[in-house]
């Protein structure tokens, strides 16, 4: 298996303030890697890093590869074709994914058109409007039809985020980077995405990058872990031996802390 | 499933929104026709004496006549379609110039922007009457052009530090980094996302500033600045009648009502307008 995304000793500096250092992951085709930590330990600061898109202000140092091309460091411009092709992202607020002043079709018609034109494949109003409804279908949204007519604000929230899988999927990438996608959702609907989101990525064999801060979703989402805490790597593995046989001190508290919450709830009436 | 009341209350402030757009827009409509209607015919010849001088209002003559005799109506009446010229054309150019230099800087890198900034909000601190004065004075001589160049580039720049901090609130938005990622090109972003969902505010805003060029070209026509005779702009027909206002008011009076209405109708027009725009605000079917 080849590495679809190679990080090795990335770091993120803003005005002198070195925010992660010596991060080095990989991700290989096919594999999906969860990558965990509190709020500000550096997680989607990384995954933005990861496809070059960096809020400014903010410089990125070391190597990433994505695709086998070299992200940091290079022009903006050279970056368009990658994205998509080889990776999309699912963001924590279906709020804000969504632009509130076009249809739910017709964004992921955008999506769809522009994958589309890069393939070469024809991009007619037909085709396009039978593959937006085909996957609205695949995301498990009741009544596409319905759905692609509606604004953003007309549907709830699990099926915005739905709507923003689906717009990921459009693209047809080989890594899929999910920061944070069930967070703003409530439990039930967190673990409806979750299935669509493992089933997804079985179906299509995509990679997947699952970033959160939430262990249990975490542990059932993804083979392989990375721990972040300020910053840095403390640990790193499959899923069952980090979670088993945590090594590192903070991998052992994030673990008994998930574990006494798991505890309560079950003594609770 | 959103609650009833809400519903109700918006559906209520919909009702009394579109009250509004429909009022502005008859307002507006009115003096559209009578603008249009003045290329082929007015009453009266507005070079010819009419009538007597300084007449009050009467069957033959609607507003009176002015000091010279003239038919005021029929001045009133050009004076309408000078004010939607000046109005029109002074809002296209203040939205080309501004949502150029606002998206501009809305992209701009960080030194760029705070420049681009500094000066904007230098411009608009500075009196867009000043402004435009200063703008007539250095061309060849007052005409209908400069006055609208004039207040357009003076309404530019409200227009651009809008639309800049518009297009920066949208650009903080997941749905533009989602975009990106999926391969759009910035030009792609500006077409796709921004412009539409910067459009409701700012069209608002261009309706508003639509009536204060209206008021802007009136003020300039005052002081002898705006369109020469035999351009009767509202603001020249003001003028002229001040040295009589005490003895004959309605000349002041008359292109004052119509110069209110429209500015009014303008801006009851705006107001609507933003439902139009917004399909959030937008009732649910």
């Amino acid at each position: 298996m080849s590495s679809l995304l190679s990080i090795e000793g990335l770091s993120i500096e803003a005005g002198g303030q070195t925010l992660v250092s010596d991060v080095s992951f990989s991700v290989a085709s096919g594999e999906r890697l969860g990558l965990i930590g509190e709020s500000g330990s550096g997680k989607s600061l990384t995954a933005l890093a990861a496809i070059g898109l960096l809020p400014e202000g903010l410089r990125a140092g070391g190597s990433v590869l994505l695709g086998g091309k070299q992200v940091v460091g290079a022009r903006d411009r050279d970056l368009v074709p990658l994205r998509g092709t080889t990776v999309a992202t699912v963001f924590q607020e279906p709020l804000t994914a969504l632009d509130p002043l076009m249809k739910i079709g017709r964004q992921v018609a955008e999506a769809v058109r522009r994958r589309a034109r890069r393939d070469g494949q024809p991009s007619d109003e037909t085709t396009i409007t039978r593959e937006v409804l085909d996957l609205l279908d695949q995301v498990a949204l009741p009544q596409p039809e319905r759905i692609a007519k509606s604004w953003p604000h007309e549907i709830s929230g699990g099926q915005r985020q739905r709507a923003a899988i689906a717009m990921a999927l459009a693209c047809r990438p080989e890594l899929l980077i999910a920061d944070e996608p069930t967070t703003a959702l409530d439990v039930t609907t967190q673990a409806e995405i979750l299935d669509l989101l493992g089933r997804l990525v079985r179906e299509r064999n995509m990679a997947l990058l699952f970033i959160s801060h939430d262990l249990p979703v975490v542990a059932n989402a993804v083979d392989r872990v990375v721990v972040l805490r300020h910053g840095r790597i403390v640990e790193q593995g499959p899923v069952g031996t980090v979670f088993q046989q945590p090594s590192h001190d903070y991998t052992q508290s994030l673990v008994a802390a998930a574990r006494s919450f798991d505890n309560a709830l079950e003594i609770a009436p | 499933m959103t609650d009833t009341s809400l519903i109700v209350a918006s559906s209520e402030g919909r009702t009394r929104r579109s009250w509004a757009f429909t009022a502005g827009a008859v307002i507006v409509g009115l003096h559209l026709i009578i603008g249009l209607l003045t290329l082929v015919w007015t009453p009266y010849d507005p070079a010819a004496m009419s009538g007597g001088r300084l007449e009050t209002p009467s069957f033959a003559h609607w507003a009176g006549t002015d000091r010279l005799g003239r038919d005021l109506f029929t001045l009133i009446m050009i004076g309408s379609r000078i004010a939607l010229v000046v109005g029109t054309g002074a809002v296209i150019i203040g939205a080309a110039i501004g949502i150029t230099i606002g998206l501009i800087a809305a992209f701009a890198s960080k030194t760029l922007d705070d420049v681009l900034a500094a000066g904007l909000d230098i411009l608009i601190a500075f009196p867009t009457l000043l402004l435009a004065m200063l703008i007539v004075a250095s061309s060849d001589g007052a005409s209908l052009w400069t006055a609208i160049v004039a207040i357009g580039i003076a309404n530019s720049a409200i227009v651009a530090r809008l639309t800049r901090i518009l297009a920066k609130r949208v650009l903080r938005m997941d749905y533009i980094t989602a975009s990106r990622i999926s391969g759009t090109s910035w030009l792609g972003v500006v077409a796709i996302h921004i412009l539409p969902n910067v459009w409701p505010t700012l069209l608002v805003n261009l309706a508003l500033q639509f009536g204060l060029a209206v008021i802007a070209e009136a003020s300039l026509s005052y002081l002898g600045l705006g369109a020469p005779p035999p351009n009767a702009s509202w603001g020249r027909l003001l003028q002229e009648a001040q040295g009589t206002v005490y003895t004959a008011p309605f000349g002041a009076i008359a292109p004052g009502i119509a110069l209110v209405l429209l500015v009014i109708g303008i801006n009851l027009l705006a107001d609507g307008l933003r439902d139009i725009a917004d399909p959030t605000r937008r009732r649910r079917r």
